[in-house]
C-alpha cells in the first residue's frame, strides 16, 4: 500500500509546501547575502504579513487578491520603519550582536500580538474558487496546492528576471558579491537594502498569508518555523534567488515525504542532510564557490 | 577587554616588570582580587537568608554554571553557537538514563560521567562543525542541537520521549547528606561546591597560555594562524572542555529535579542561556553570575504573573542591549567606572 499513494500526488503537496518555504525565505537570503545581517526576526515578518492577511478577510470582509496585496505593502512599510531605525545600526556589528538583537525583536513581536490579537490559533478560510480539487488531467489533486505552485512559478520567474535582467538586479548581484567594490563604483548600497529589505519582508508577509492554511497562524508562528527558513536559506546559499528556490523545493518535498510515511520523527532526516549538505558545501548547495 | 594577539601572560626574566607597568598588569592579571568572593560569600548568605528559596537557588546556581560553560566557548573562543543545549541535555540525559534504568546513580561519579559524555559529544560535533565560520557554524550548531532533541524524542523506549524520565532514585551524597525534594539544603551546597570547582578550573584556564591563545583567536584568526597557533585544535578542545562542563550542568540539574525531559535540549535553553551571558557580559567570567541572577530573579517575579509582559520586556531589554550595551551590564559597569576615573585624573 505504500507505493499505492501516487507519486505525482507527493511531489504535487511537496511542491506546494516548498513554494510558499521559498517565497519567505527568499529574502532572507538576499539580505543575509547583501548586508552579512543575520535576521533570525524574519519570521516574525511573515507572521505580521499573515496576520494581517487573516485580519483583512475575516474582520473587515475583504477578498483574497486584495489581503494579500495589503499584506505585503503593510509588512513591506513597516519592515522599512524597523530597518531605518534598528537594523541599520547593527550593519556593522558583530554577529552575536545581531543574534540577540533579532531573537529580542521575535519576542517583541510573539508579545505584542499575543496583546493585541490573543494567543489562539487565527482560523483561515479558503475563497471558494480556491476549494475543492482540480482535475489535472493525469490526476485529481486540491486546487489551493495547484493556485500556490502556480503562484510560485511566478514569483520565482519574476524574481530572476528582476534579479538577472534589470539594472537594480544586477547591482545587487554586485554588492552580494563585493559590497565595497560596488560602494567604490558608486553604487548607492544603502538604498539598495532598503529596498531589497522592504521586498523581501514583504514577500515573507505573502508567505505568511499563503501558508497559513496549512502552517496555522499563532504567535508562536515567528519562532516556529524560524529552523525552516534558515535551512532553506542556507542550503541554497545566501544571496541567490534560484538557490534557495531549489533548495525549498528539496526541503518541501522530503518533509512531505517524511511526514507520510514516517509520521515520528521524519524531521531528523532533514537535520542530517542538512549537516551533511553544510560540510560537504558549506557555502550553500547552489552557490558557485568564490 | 583590550586583546594580547599572543600569549603574554608570563613574565619573562629580562623584563623588569616593577618598571614597565603595562607589563606588570599582565603578569599579575590571573591573581585573584578581593572582589571576587563577593559572589560566592553572597551565595553562602543566600543559604542561610531564604531557606525557603533554595529550590530557587539551585536552579539559579546551575544556571550560571552553564553559562559559564558557554562563556568559554563564546566569550573567550568567540565560538557563535546557538546550540549549547545540546551539551546540557547531553549530561542530563547521561545521568537521567543510568538513574532510571537502575544502572549507576552515586551523584559524584555520575556527574564525571556526564561530563565524559557531553565532552565526547561536544568533540565530534566540534571535529566536523569548527570547520565552518559564521552564518553556516550557527546553523550547523542549530541543527546538531535540533538532531539531538528528535533523537531523545524518537528513542521513546528508552527516554520516555516528550514525557521525559520521571522521579528518578537519587542516592545520598556520600553516603551521607539526603537530597530531599522540599528542603534543597543538600542540594544547594552540593551544587555549589561543584560550581565552585569548575569556576576555579576555568578560571585557571582563560588565563593560562592556552586561554590567552583562545582570546587571540577570537580577536583574530587569521594573525593567530600566521603565528603559527594549531588553531583548529585549540577550538576543538575549548569547544569539548566547554561541552563537558555544560553536561555537568546538565547532570546537576537532572539529579537535582530527579527528572529529565526534551526541555533540556530546546532551542529555548540554548536561547536562554545565551541571553543570560551576553546580559551579564561574556569573555569575562563574572558576567554569567550576574546575568543569571538579573534575568532568573526578573523571570522568577514576573514571568508567573505576566507572561507576555514578560516577553515584551525581555525582547525590549535584548534590543536595547544590542543597540547600546554591545558588553552587557558587566561591561555598561567597566565602562562607567573608567568614565569616572578619567574624569577624576582629570581634575
Amino acid at each position: 500500500m505504500i507505493f499505492g499513494i501516487d507519486v505525482a500526488s507527493i511531489l504535487l503537496g511537496g511542491i506546494s509546501a516548498g513554494m510558499v518555504l521559498f517565497i519567505v525565505s527568499v529574502g532572507l537570503s538576499v539580505t543575509m547575502g547583501l548586508m552579512g545581517f543575520v535576521n533570525l526576526a524574519h519570521g516574525s515578518f511573515a507572521m505580521l504579513g499573515g496576520y494581517v492577511i487573516v485580519i483583512c478577510m475575516n474582520q473587515i470582509g475583504l477578498g483574497f487578491a486584495p489581503a494579500l496585496v495589503l499584506g505585503f505593502v503593510i509588512t513591506a512599510a513597516v519592515s522599512v520603519v524597523f530597518e531605518r531605525l534598528l537594523y541599520q545600526r547593527l550593519y556593522r556589528a558583530g554577529e552575536l550582536d545581531q543574534v540577540l538583537f533579532t531573537i529580542g525583536l521575535i519576542f517583541i513581536f510573539i508579545a505584542v500580538v499575543t496583546l493585541v490579537i490573543g494567543p489562539e490559533s487565527q482560523p483561515f478560510t479558503l475563497p471558494p474558487a480556491l476549494r475543492g480539487q482540480l482535475n489535472l488531467g493525469f490526476t485529481e489533486y486540491r486546487t489551493y496546492s495547484i493556485f500556490l505552485i502556480g503562484f510560485g512559478v511566478v514569483v520565482v520567474v519574476a524574481l530572476w528576471l528582476g534579479f538577472e535582467r534589470t539594472r537594480i538586479g544586477a547591482q545587487i548581484r554586485a554588492t552580494v558579491d563585493n559590497r565595497r567594490m560596488a560602494e567604490s563604483i558608486g553604487i548607492n548600497t544603502d538604498r539598495l537594502f532598503v529596498l531589497t529589505f522592504a521586498l523581501g519582508s514583504g514577500m515573507a508577509g505573502l508567505g505568511g498569508g499563503l501558508g497559513a492554511e496549512f502552517l496555522g497562524l499563532d504567535p508562536q508562528y515567528a519562532l516556529k518555523y524560524l529552523v525552516y527558513f534558515l535551512i532553506a536559506v542556507s542550503v541554497g546559499g545566501l544571496g541567490t534567488v534560484t538557490g534557495v528556490f531549489y533548495a525549498s523545493l528539496l526541503i518541501g518535498v522530503l518533509d512531505f515525504t517524511l511526514k507520510l510515511y514516517l509520521p515520528k520523527g521524519g524531521t531528523i532526516f532533514i537535520f542530517v542532510l542538512t549537516i551533511l549538505l553544510l560540510l560537504w558545501r558549506p557555502q550553500g548547495l547552489f552557490k558557485r564557490p568564490t | 577587554m583590550s586583546s594580547a594577539g599572543t600569549p603574554a601572560a608570563e613574565p619573562r626574566p629580562d623584563i623588569a616588570t616593577s618598571v614597565y607597568p603595562a607589563a606588570r598588569l599582565l603578569a599579575r592579571r590571573h591573581r585573584p582580587q578581593w572582589w571576587e568572593a563577593i559572589p560566592w560569600i553572597l551565595a553562602l548568605a543566600f543559604y542561610f537568608a531564604f531557606p525557603d528559596y533554595l529550590g530557587f537557588g539551585v536552579e539559579l546556581l546551575v544556571t550560571v554554571l552553564f553559562a559559564l560553560s558557554l562563556d568559554l566557548a563564546l566569550g573567550y573562543a568567540g565560538i557563535i553557537t546557538l546550540g549549547h543545549a545540546a551539551f546540557f541535555g547531553a549530561g542530563a540525559y547521561t545521568v537521567g538514563l543510568l538513574a532510571f534504568h537502575g544502572i549507576w546513580s552515586e551523584p559524584i561519579t555520575s556527574l564525571v560521567l556526564a561530563a565524559v559524555v557531553a565532552g565526547l559529544v561536544g568533540l565530534a560535533s566540534g571535529l566536523v562543525l569548527l570547520r565552518t565560520t559564521g552564518l553556516t557554524l550557527l546553523m550547523l550548531t542549530l541543527c546538531t542541537m535540533a538532531l539531538l532533541e528528535e533523537a531523545a524524542n524518537m528513542a521513546h523506549d528508552y527516554t520516555g520521549g516528550f514525557d521525559g524520565l520521571p522521579s528518578l532514585e537519587i542516592p545520598p551524597l556520600l553516603g551521607w547528606f539526603e537530597f530531599n525534594p522540599l528542603y534543597a539544603n543538600t542540594q544547594y551546597l552540593y551544587t555549589l561546591v561543584v560550581l565552585l570547582v569548575c569556576f576555579v578550573f576555568v578560571r585557571t584556564l582563560v588565563y593560562s597560555p592556552f586561554g590567552q591563545s583562545l582570546t587571540g583567536i577570537r580577536e583574530n584568526m587569521l594573525r593567530m594562524h600566521a603565528v603559527g597557533t594549531p588553531v583548529r585544535k585549540r577550538l576543538i578542545l575549548c569547544y569539548s572542555i566547554s561541552a563537558a562542563i555544560a553536561g555537568i550542568a546538565g547532570g546537576l540539574w537532572a539529579q537535582n529535579n530527579a527528572y529529565v525531559n526534551l526541555s533540556a535540549l530546546g532551542l529555548d535553553r540554548a536561547a536562554t542561556v545565551l541571553i543570560i551571558l551576553i546580559l551579564g557580559g561574556y569573555g569575562r567570567l563574572y558576567g554569567a553570575f550576574i546575568g543569571a541572577v538579573v534575568y532568573l530573579v526578573l523571570s522568577h517575579f514576573l514571568a508567573q504573573v505576566y507572561p507576555t509582559a514578560w516577553q515584551l520586556g525581555l525582547g525590549l531589554l535584548l534590543v536595547a542591549i544590542a543597540l547600546f550595551a554591545r558588553n552587557g551590564i558587566l561591561g555598561f559597569a567597566d565602562q562607567i567606572w573608567r568614565r569616572v576615573q578619567a574624569r577624576r585624573g582629570a581634575t
